[in-house]
């Protein structure tokens, strides 16, 4: 459904006043995400995640390479069959709105009658484990847990089939990413949605995943086509992101 | 609101301008003269109750005339104060938005103004246009504009990368909504600031030019131009100097405070209890 072919992408760094040093952020990337599959993408802070979800949302423009999606290459054929949440659920809701002009953004003039549209808002938070007292509330007056929750239910208001999920569940305390981790599981489920989910912790991956690939420096460097053979993975950079966890889970001391 | 209502010093600033505003726009209701009208033989009257403030070298009622200047003085400098941010939003935002080759050329004109001392500019371009209030007026916004540009630019820029106008831009939200709905009402509040605290400067500016007899010229009355009528009798009646000394010293005081009191309402770090 979406395919991204050799995404080259990079930025000029100045070095001193005058020199600008051209600097490789993405050198070739190609991946692809079927419909109803969810794809991890994981690799280090600054390996460049971050800048290959903003080319496939349209917000940043690659330098080489091509994003399509069902087919169509162009932006403006798409877009509504895409969405975003972000890791900074704090920055993702503008201070200014309340919780139901939000959601109302996302749907913009689709529907027109007011009860409806109020009606929709109302099942789209309810869908997210909220109700109808967080209609009326700004962003301040909500935690994080629940900040996210808008933001899901903003991606999944346009009914989109793909949903970039860029550290989505990576700023949230344990407990609260497990339930967010749940949360999407479901709706993946119910509406057969897509999901690219970038992040940097593998157990995520491990709990929503079917495929993993591996990030670093700006190439992938491993893909993972079935969960269940997360352990036979042979890069030495892949092994040694998965051994970063297995050191730090607790010992079975039964 | 609550904040600014429990600072005292912004509630005393801001009923006095409103005060000076209404005055301004009722002028004809509050004087007891006309400004104009000269009485020789009364010149260099002390207080009285026909004149409140005396009269000066002309025997005018420097109250009336006092009076007649706020709409000089300070609606004039207002007028400036929104032409030149309404073009500074226009500029800064297409900068900001935008950004790539506009944003690089508006800029570097923009650096190219700002290198001017703004002073000699503005003596600069009234002396090319000629004297007149609408050339003070003119000279001032083509000063200022640039300063306002740049400064919403940078804030406009600092929006830009916001997660929520990120996802606007990522579902396809046309550039009019995420500007107006988006940006202009979060820089709105530090435009207001940035104004407010700008207007002592520019009814400075004014009178300054006024009092060196490039602004309004006589005999209507403004107050930087009486205290300019005002200081060739300094010796023989310095109290001339008084009313309108003291005008632009309370308004420009009032407008300062007022914007500090603004401020530190709007600035999200300023949050206490």
């Amino acid at each position: 459904m979406l395919e991204a072919k050799g995404i080259v992408k990079g930025y000029h760094e100045s070095q001193g006043l005058f020199k600008k040093r051209h600097k490789a952020v993405l050198k070739g990337v190609s991946l692809h995400v079927k419909r109803g599959e969810c794809v991890g993408l994981i690799g280090e802070s600054g390996s460049g995640k971050s800048t290959l979800g903003k080319i496939i949302l349209g917000i940043e423009k690659a330098d080489e390479g091509t994003i399509s999606f069902e087919g169509k290459s162009d932006k403006r054929a798409y877009e509504k069959e895409m969405s975003v949440v972000f890791q900074d659920y704090t920055s993702s809701i503008n201070p200014r709105f309340r919780i139901k002009e939000v959601i109302a953004e996302a749907l913009g003039k689709s529907i027109a009658c007011a009860k409806e549209k109020r009606a929709y808002i109302l099942s789209l938070l309810e869908e997210v484990g909220l109700n109808e007292t967080f209609l009326e509330r700004y962003a301040h007056e909500l935690s994080g847990g629940q900040l996210q929750r808008v933001c899901i239910a903003r991606a999944i208001a346009t009914k989109p089939k793909f949903i970039l999920l860029d550290e989505a569940v990576s700023s949230l305390d344990v407990s609260v990413q497990l339930q967010i981790l749940e949360l999407l599981k479901a709706l993946k489920e119910k509406h057969n949605l897509s999901y690219l989910f970038i992040t940097h912790d593998v157990m995520c991956v491990t709990y929503l995943c079917d495929r993993v690939i591996f990030f670093k420096e700006g190439e992938c460097v491993e893909s993972v086509d079935k969960i269940e053979d997360l352990k036979h993975i042979s890069h030495p950079y892949s092994k040694s992101l998965l051994g970063a966890v297995e050191a730090l889970e607790i010992p079975n001391f039964c | 609101m609550k904040r600014l209502l429990s600072d005292k010093l912004a509630i005393l600033a801001l009923s006095i301008l409103v005060t000076v505003m209404i005055m301004g726009l009722f002028a004809p209701f509050f004087s007891l003269h006309d400004p104009l009208e000269q009485n020789i033989a009364f010149k260099f009257a002390g207080m009285s109750w026909e004149y409140p403030l005396g009269t000066d070298h002309l025997g005018r009622c420097i109250y009336s005339r006092l009076i007649f200047g706020i709409r000089n003085t300070v609606f004039l400098a207002m007028l400036t104060m929104v032409c030149t941010i309404g073009i500074g939003v226009v500029v800064g935002v297409i900068s900001g938005y935008y950004k790539g080759v506009v944003d690089e050329m508006m800029m570097r004109f923009c650096d190219v103004m700002l290198s001017f001392p703004s002073q000699v500019m503005i003596l600069a371009i009234v002396g090319v246009l000629g004297v007149g209030i609408e050339n003070i007026i003119l000279a001032n916004i083509v000063i200022k504009w640039t300063w306002y540009a740049r400064m919403i630019r940078g804030m406009v820029a600092g929006y830009n990368y916001k997660n929520y106008v990120l996802y606007a831009k990522t579902i396809g939200k046309s550039d009019r909504f995420i500007i107006s709905r988006h940006l202009l009402p979060n820089i709105f509040s530090e435009i207001i600031i940035l104004a407010t605290l700008d207007m002592g400067w520019v009814i400075i500016n004014i009178s300054t030019l006024s009092f060196l007899g490039l602004g309004i010229q006589p005999p209507f009355p403004e107050w930087g131009a009486m205290l300019s009528e005002a200081k060739n009798v300094l010796m023989s009646n310095p109290s001339q100097m008084m009313a309108p000394g003291v005008a632009i010293l309370v308004v420009v005081a009032s407008f300062n405070i007022l914007g500090d009191a603004l401020r530190d309402m709007l600035d999200v770090k300023g949050v206490v209890k």
